[in-house]
């Protein structure tokens, strides 16, 4: 996009005014010609794992002297489809993509050209051909505000975000709002954080500004990176893709709040977030949008990085500014808000990832749009990390407040095979399952709250008739027990209870009156645990229990698993019909525990089986049964 | 693994400068190096940022990825997150603590690999994923685990 390359946008220097930024701005636009071609290469985790640099390589070589250009984005969302090229600004969408369909890419944009059938989206149901990424229903029903320029900016030029609209809030607010205003059009924009309680963020800022006041030293900002959701990678994908829209929404609330110093707490799995922010922040840093006396304000501030070092628990408001501070990280109690004595005791305002990103717009549009999008108490919209068993699996914004069904079934595709979904379970290891019965609700704070399960920071797992809720439960409870920090005894102490609990019922040990010890187990944890790791532990057991009591009855009653997933409850079996006697399972059973001739159905020893399951993964012919 | 085992501790440490705060990062850098942290290097580290021995033991065994221990050549992960493990993820583990006669968390005595879990890498997509040494394997099985172990114990 940008031709003028990021060393001639460095060589501008830092720039001194808002004016100064507009100009700049306008010479990058005039410089770049709307209607030259792109050849974009999802460069995110998932394609990049399908091998998408090769892709890139491929069509790099081929275009040789051709007047288009090869950019690198972030995740598209569509990672199921992965290596993605789309072409802009056409919007031909090419899925699958391998490094030899190079060449008649390339043809499919020239002059005259047709697009490559074969690497178009093909509608499942009619089978139509869908070339445009905008007629896609993944693409269709979404609304991208925060992941608006993920895909189709490089995030490693500044240049090119500046195209498409980055640091025009923060212009607008150093020059034309106080920041009080910029406070105040957050507060009227809705806006509630996206890391898991969904706590008004208008509201934080203003209480901190109180605390400012009281105590007199000026606060801190932080950016929640640490993403502990086993399952969900939207925070990933906003700092990989747009790290420079996390940055800008930090230095408004910085602004906003006159802080001088902000921190970014990044998983430590993430290191193409950590490069990229890493990058923005150098680049800001040359162009005056960071560091001293921004955009001549006369306002400064900069920010720090700290990588997290594996610990769910640190995603934790407390356990996180321990970490920064260099120790282990244990939640405190919260006889004091983090907002008054936070970050080596000062007033800190920490804000999720996506709720930083969404900042920028919400002072460049401001917030009566924002709080137009969505639902009353739950405005603008979410990422979702929509996975598990649904055909399209990947990355969706949508408005709050649509409804489960449609976020599963219309962008998601339903489940693979057809049949309907069986639950859905939402907010990570602190939030519940929903059964299909449920999937009118709406996906916004309030409702999901009522339904017994919570919004948490946006992880959507799909489960079909081969998922086990009581497996599912005892999952999450696993990795909290896990990731407990072992502080306060209930949470120590209870989890692991509850944990034997459920291991007994997956080998089908139990009684009626273990449930209601779980149950009273719950409630215990959920009064006496000093943060909200433990205090929302029980909740995928208790949703599960209230939705789904039977599959847990069958378990221990039937000594059944109706899933076929828990291990003592199941045997696998071969369909003497279906079996063509390949014996590719045969050679893959760790036991030798299968027998029989080539071409004659095989059988498998129940005596000598370990029910790994390997033989059903390997089975091209779906010949093995589970029961 | 891209360690160097020529980069001189001294230099880690000048880093940063000599302040608790620092000490994760230091510790970060230290593992990077050289894939895990050793008593000598964590008294350095002590003495660098006037943080107590047992408060920087309690901090390098509080964070999963910090390691006492020396680990494998070869560092096989994998991804037990939610999508993960609803895609069979549990397999996998089964079958490379079965192949490699370890469990999950421990090295071989050749020192040859180390297996490990991770929730999420991101690529949920992808899932069941593993990731060996830098480079990811989608949908992973049993026999790419079999054909990856095989070459890269050969490598
Ligand atoms: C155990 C635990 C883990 C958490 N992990 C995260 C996380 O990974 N990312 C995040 O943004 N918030 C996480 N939170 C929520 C934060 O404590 C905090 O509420 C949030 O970062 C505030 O930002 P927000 O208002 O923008 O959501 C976690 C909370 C708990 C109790
Ligand atoms: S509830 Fe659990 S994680 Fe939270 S402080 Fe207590 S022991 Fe630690
Ligand atoms: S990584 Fe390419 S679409 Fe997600
Ligand atoms: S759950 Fe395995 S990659 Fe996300």
């Amino acid at each position: 996009m940008a031709q003028i390359t990021n060393r001639e946008i460095q060589q501008a220097g830092r720039l001194d005014s808002a004016e100064a930024f507009m100009a700049l701005r306008e010479r990058i636009l005039a410089a770049s010609d709307p209607n030259r071609t792109e050849i974009i290469v999802c460069h995110g985790t998932g394609c990049l794992a399908n091998g998408s640099v090769k892709v890139a390589e491929a069509l790099q070589a081929a275009v040789k002297a051709a007047d288009l250009d090869i950019k690198v984005t972030g995740c598209h969302g569509f990672c199921s489809r992965g290596p993605l090229v789309v072409v802009r600004p056409s919007g031909l969408f090419y899925q699958r993509v391998k490094p030899a369909d190079a060449e008649d890419i390339l043809q499919s944009v020239l002059e005259g050209g047709q697009p490559v059938e074969r690497l178009l989206y093909h509608d499942p149901n009619t089978d139509q051909a869908l070339p445009q990424e905008k007629d896609i229903p993944f693409y269709s029903h979404q609304m991208r505000i925060v992941l608006r320029n993920i895909g189709k900016i490089d995030p490693t030029d500044i240049g090119d975000t500046i195209a498409h609209g980055g640091y025009l809030a923060l212009a607008k607010a150093l020059y034309q709002m106080s920041p009080e205003q910029v406070v105040a059009e957050v507060e009227r924009s809705g806006l509630r954080g996206r890391g898991g309680a969904g706590f008004p963020t208008g509201r934080k800022w203003k209480s901190a500004l109180a605390a400012i006041k009281k105590k007199g030293y000026p606060a801190y900002v932080v950016v929640n990176g640490d993403e502990g959701d086993p399952g969900a990678f939207m925070d990933r994908t906003i700092m990989e893709g747009d790290p420079h829209a996390v940055l800008e929404g930090l230095i408004l609330g910085a602004y906003a709040l006159g802080a001088h110093q902000g921190f970014m707490y990044v998983r430590a799995e993430y290191p193409v977030a950590i490069k990229h922010l890493n990058i923005a922040m150098e680049q800001a840093r040359a162009l005056g949008l960071l560091g001293q006396n921004i955009l001549g304000s006369g306002f400064d501030f900069d920010v720090q990085i700290n990588r997290g070092a594996g610990a769910f628990v640190c995603g934790e408001s407390t356990a996180l500014f321990t970490s920064i501070e260099g120790r282990a990280g244990e939640p405190k109690p919260k006889y004091v808000r983090s907002v008054e004595e936070g970050l080596w005791g000062r007033p800190t305002v920490l804000n999720n990832v996506e709720t930083w990103a969404n900042v920028p717009q919400i002072i460049e549009k401001g917030g009566e749009w924002y709080a137009g999008l969505g639902v009353p108490h739950s405005t603008g919209t979410k990422v979702f990390s929509l996975v598990g068993k649904v055909n399209n699996v990947g990355l969706v914004e949508v408005p709050m407040g649509t409804p489960l069904a449609s976020i599963v079934e219309d962008l998601g595709g339903g489940v693979p095979g057809g049949a309907p979904f069986k639950a859905v379970q939402t907010g990570g290891p602190s939030g519940g399952c929903l059964p299909y019965d449920m999937r009118e609700v709406p996906v916004d704070f309030d409702s999901l709250t009522r339904a017994g399960s919570m919004m948490g920071s946006g992880g959507m797992i799909v489960m079909d008739k081969r998922d086990c809720v009581v497996d599912v439960a005892r999952y999450f409870l696993r990795f909290l027990e896990e990731e407990s920090c072992g502080k306060c005894i209930p949470c120590r102490l209870g989890l692991t209870r509850m944990r034997e609990i459920l291991d007994g019922f997956s080998q089908g040990i139990g009684s009626e009156k273990d449930i209601d010890d779980l149950v009273s187990l719950a409630a215990a944890i959920q009064d006496g645990a000093l943060c909200a790791l433990g205090g929302s532990a029980p909740n995928p057991v208790l949703t599960t229990l209230q939705y789904f009591k039977d599959e847990y009855l069958a378990h221990i009653k039937d000594k059944r698993c109706p899933a076929g997933v828990c291990k003592d409850l199941i045997s696998y079996s071969i369909d003497p019909d279906k079996c063509t006697g390949c014996m590719t399972c045969a050679r893959q059973c760790p036991q030798k525990a299968i027998a029989g001739e080539k071409k004659k159905p095989h059988v498998i020893n129940q005596e000598l089986c370990i029910r790994c399951g390997i033989c059903m993964e390997s089975c091209k012919f779906g010949a093995v049964n589970v029961a | 693994m891209s360690t160097s085992p020529l980069i001189d501790i001294d230099e880690i440490i000048e880093r940063y400068p000599g302040k608790p705060e620092f000490l994760i990062f230091l510790l970060q850098d230290i593992q990077a190096a050289y894939n895990y942290i050793s008593r000598e290097a964590l008294e350095l580290v002590c003495d660098h940022t006037g943080v107590p021995f047992s408060t920087a033991y309690a901090t390098a065994t509080f964070y999963q990825s910090f390691s006492l221990k020396p680990k494998g050549e070869h560092n096989l992960r994998v991804c037990l997150g939610t999508a993960c493990h609803l895609k069979g993820a549990p397999r996998i583990v089964e079958d490379l603590e079965r192949r490699l006669g370890i469990k999950a968390g421990e090295t071989t005595d050749d020192l040859q690999f180390t297996l490990e879990t991770v929730n999420c890498l991101g690529a949920c997509a992808l899932a069941p994923v593993m990731v060996a040494d830098e480079e990811y394997v989608p949908g992973a099985t049993s026999k790419k685990v079999e054909k990856l172990v095989k070459d890269l114990a050969a490598s």
